[in-house]
């Protein structure tokens, strides 16, 4: 299978579908964010022009909105709004308008939008850039949350989102931009609600979400070669959540650290914990440890951004605490 | 052209503007040699607007900025080097490490919140005017922001609110995309507004408005004057439209010298403006601008402009030394603050 960039992929997804759908649309292109990926776009801008990929003012309410209106009323419009911290600005139309459009309405409109938003620490962003906006999302009932960490697995879920009905935040991070990964060739997709397995492992399990796959990933290699075998359990989807592969794993290893950037309170990593607890508890040696950005707001200086960001070194001592 | 001031305080408000200039010129150098500053965000083009109007204000009276906001703490006396050290992310900085470029805040001069959220200080800058009136005190706030900030809806709210309630802010719109053409993926946009005058959009809630050209010192003073008279005055918001050219090395995604470091003489020797960004030179630059008016008026020789750059100068490499000698924070530091 050819291998390509997690970034390459996420083009080729958004490529492969304005192709075959004339309903889908980009609203915002700052889809790679400022990383050296920006030219994706470019070329994407190029092969479509501004009828399908639509620059647009700095007007995030207003975007996602119309975003929202224009699905209700049958696009398939992909909203960018880039630094996921910006969501604030359109709070009130993803999860006051667009999550509660089809329950309210009783099953009348629907809203095929996707948000996409590049969340997390990723060095220098300080407090009002590097948000991790899941478990707030996570809390408006009626949006799906995708977030892949390989460019299969990308590629896959943004072209079940495209598919979907139902509104979908693409929960991004740039540190994945440059994954590398095999990518299958076709219109494979990958369906919302299933976990998947990163790496297999007998000792402990670790959940991790978004770009902190990766980094567990890296500690799973590490403590391999001493004798710690650590199982990845990536869900994939936090709505719908496949508890099923989470509860799997926690049966077979007795272990679980839970990894998320989002805050520590109520945070994803809260919410995978408490749904361990309650379903899986019989099956756990240890007690359930998070592993999360701790509850600050987020510091410039990269010796404070490290102090409460869930970095590698956390997550092995982490994991080394239920072992020893 | 200049304001008509005596000599010291255009010699003060010509100080601030190369203070400025030589600040982030040092700044770029900085980051050229590796220092990491996350995006920063240059006020090159801009120093005539600052500097003139942060100096205006009163020691009470309080100001927001945003991510673009070196220039107006300079302006307003913040130390080059505490700032500096809060841009490299060091313990001395003055939010101690923990705002860097985007949130650099000397409280201690009136400054209340640095925001980078496009169009997020508008209504904040609002609310410390409603606290001047509700606390009947006599402190006027002033709200500077980009033109993209026009494109927040926060905008339009807010400029209903402080017309009805009359509130003493000034709208400093900062204008800076004159001169740029079709956006690439890697420029921020200029304007993307369907308004053709920036100003016409408080127009229809009566606030009145001065469209001026930000490097023109004597249009600023003159529209700060009048805008400051009316907060004082108690009968509400003013807005100003200062716009300003481009400068080309904000528009890569980095800011980068490519109009050189600031060579003062061409001012008067116009022999040594290259033919690249001849018009940066000859026109559009603030500073330059500003140095041959104050040349013209007599108020500085050659010499002393020179002078007094040199001296600015080293002011600017005593910070960049203190900031860079100064220490980084100590991690466990990023636990404190979070509660007052
Ligand atoms: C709410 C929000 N949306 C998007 C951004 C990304 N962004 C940072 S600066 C900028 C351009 C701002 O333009 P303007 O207000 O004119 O200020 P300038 O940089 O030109 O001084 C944008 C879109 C942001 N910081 N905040
Ligand atoms: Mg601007």
């Amino acid at each position: 299978m050819r291998e390509i960039s997690y970034a390459e992929a996420v083009a080729e997804a958004l490529s492969e579908a304005m192709e075959n759908d004339p309903r889908v649309c980009l609203l915002g292109s700052y889809f790679f964010g400022l990383s050296p990926r920006r030219v994706l776009m470019d070329e994407l801008k190029e092969k479509f022009g501004p009828s399908r990929i639509q620059d647009t003012p700095i007007s995030e309410i207003g975007i996602a909105g119309i975003g929202t209106g224009a699905a209700m009323a049958g696009l398939r419009p992909i909203v960018d709004i880039a630094t996921a911290s910006f969501i604030f600005q359109a709070w009130p139309q993803v999860v006051n308008e667009a999550a509660n459009a089809f329950y309210m309405s009783g099953g009348q409109t629907r809203v095929p939008v996707i948000f996409h938003i590049l969340h997390g620490l990723r060095g220098g962003g300080a407090a009002q850039h590097s948000h991790s906006p899941q478990a707030m999302l996570w809390n408006a009932p009626g949006l799906q949350i995708m977030l892949p960490t390989s460019p299969a697995d990308a590629k896959g879920l943004l072209r079940t989102a495209i598919h979907s009905d139902n509104p979908t935040v693409f929960v991004d991070h740039s540190l994945l931009f440059e994954v590398k990964g095999p990518v299958p060739d076709g219109d494979y997709r990958v369906p919302f609600g299933q976990g998947d397995v990163k790496r297999v492992g007998s000792d402990v399990t670790l959940v991790a979400t978004s770009y902190m796959v990766q980094r567990s990933l890296q500690v799973a290699a590490k403590l391999s070669a001493e004798g710690i075998q650590v199982e990845v359990v990536d869900p994939r989807t936090l709505v719908p959540l496949d508890k099923e592969t989470i509860l799997a794993s926690v049966a077979k290893t007795g272990r679980v650290v839970v990894v998320d950037e989002c805050h520590r309170s109520c945070g994803v990593a809260a919410e995978i914990s408490a749904i361990i607890a309650e379903e899986g508890f019989s099956s756990l040696k240890k007690p359930i440890k998070r592993v999360t950005r701790a509850d600050v707001p987020v510091p410039f200086s990269r010796v404070l951004e490290n102090a409460i960001a869930p970095t590698e070194d956390k997550i092995e001592a982490a994991v080394r605490s239920l072992v020893s | 052209m200049l304001p008509n001031l005596p000599r010291d305080e255009i010699k003060d408000i010509f100080r601030r503007c190369l203070l400025i200039r030589r600040f982030e010129e040092s700044l770029i150098g900085l980051h050229r040699e590796g220092g990491s500053f996350g995006h920063f965000h240059v006020y090159i083009g801009e120093e005539v607007t600052g500097a003139v109007a942060m100096r205006m204000l009163q020691p009470d009276d309080k100001a927001f900025t945003t991510h673009r906001n070196h220039g107006h703490l300079l302006a307003r006396g913040a130390d080059p080097g505490r700032l500096l050290a809060e841009i490299m992310g060091k313990a001395t900085g003055y939010n101690k490490g923990k705002g860097g470029t985007l949130h650099a805040l000397p409280g201690e001069l009136g400054f209340l919140q640095t925001s980078a959220v496009v169009g997020g200080v508008i209504p904040l800058a609002a609310g410390a005017a409603y606290a001047s009136k509700q606390m009947k005190k006599d402190f006027v706030s002033i709200c500077l922001f980009g033109d993209g900030a026009l494109e927040e809806g926060a905008a339009p709210e807010t400029f209903n609110i402080a017309a009805l309630w009359s509130l003493p802010v000034i709208f400093l719109c900062e204008n800076n995309s004159l001169g740029l053409g079709e956006r690439k993926s890697s420029d921020y946009s200029g304007s993307t507004n369907a308004a053709r005058h920036l100003n016409e959009l408080v127009t229809p809630y009566g606030i009145p408005s001065r469209v001026i050209d930000g490097t023109d010192a004597a249009a600023v003073h003159q529209a700060m004057s009048e805008a400051l008279n009316r907060a004082r005055a108690g009968k509400g918001p003013a807005f100003i439209e200062a716009q300003t050219y481009r400068w080309a090395g904000s528009k890569p995604l980095w800011p980068d010298l490519l109009t050189g470091i600031t060579d003062l003489t061409m001012a008067w020797d116009k022999g040594k403006i290259p033919q690249e960004h001849r018009q940066w030179h000859e026109k559009q630059d603030p500073v330059l601008r500003i140095s041959r008016e104050i040349l013209e008026a007599g108020h500085l020789s050659r010499e002393q402009i020179l002078e007094l750059d040199s001296e600015v100068r080293s002011e600017i490499g005593k910070g960049v030394l203190f900031a860079k000698e100064s220490p980084l924070p100590d991690p466990q530091s990023a636990f404190e603050n979070i509660f007052a």
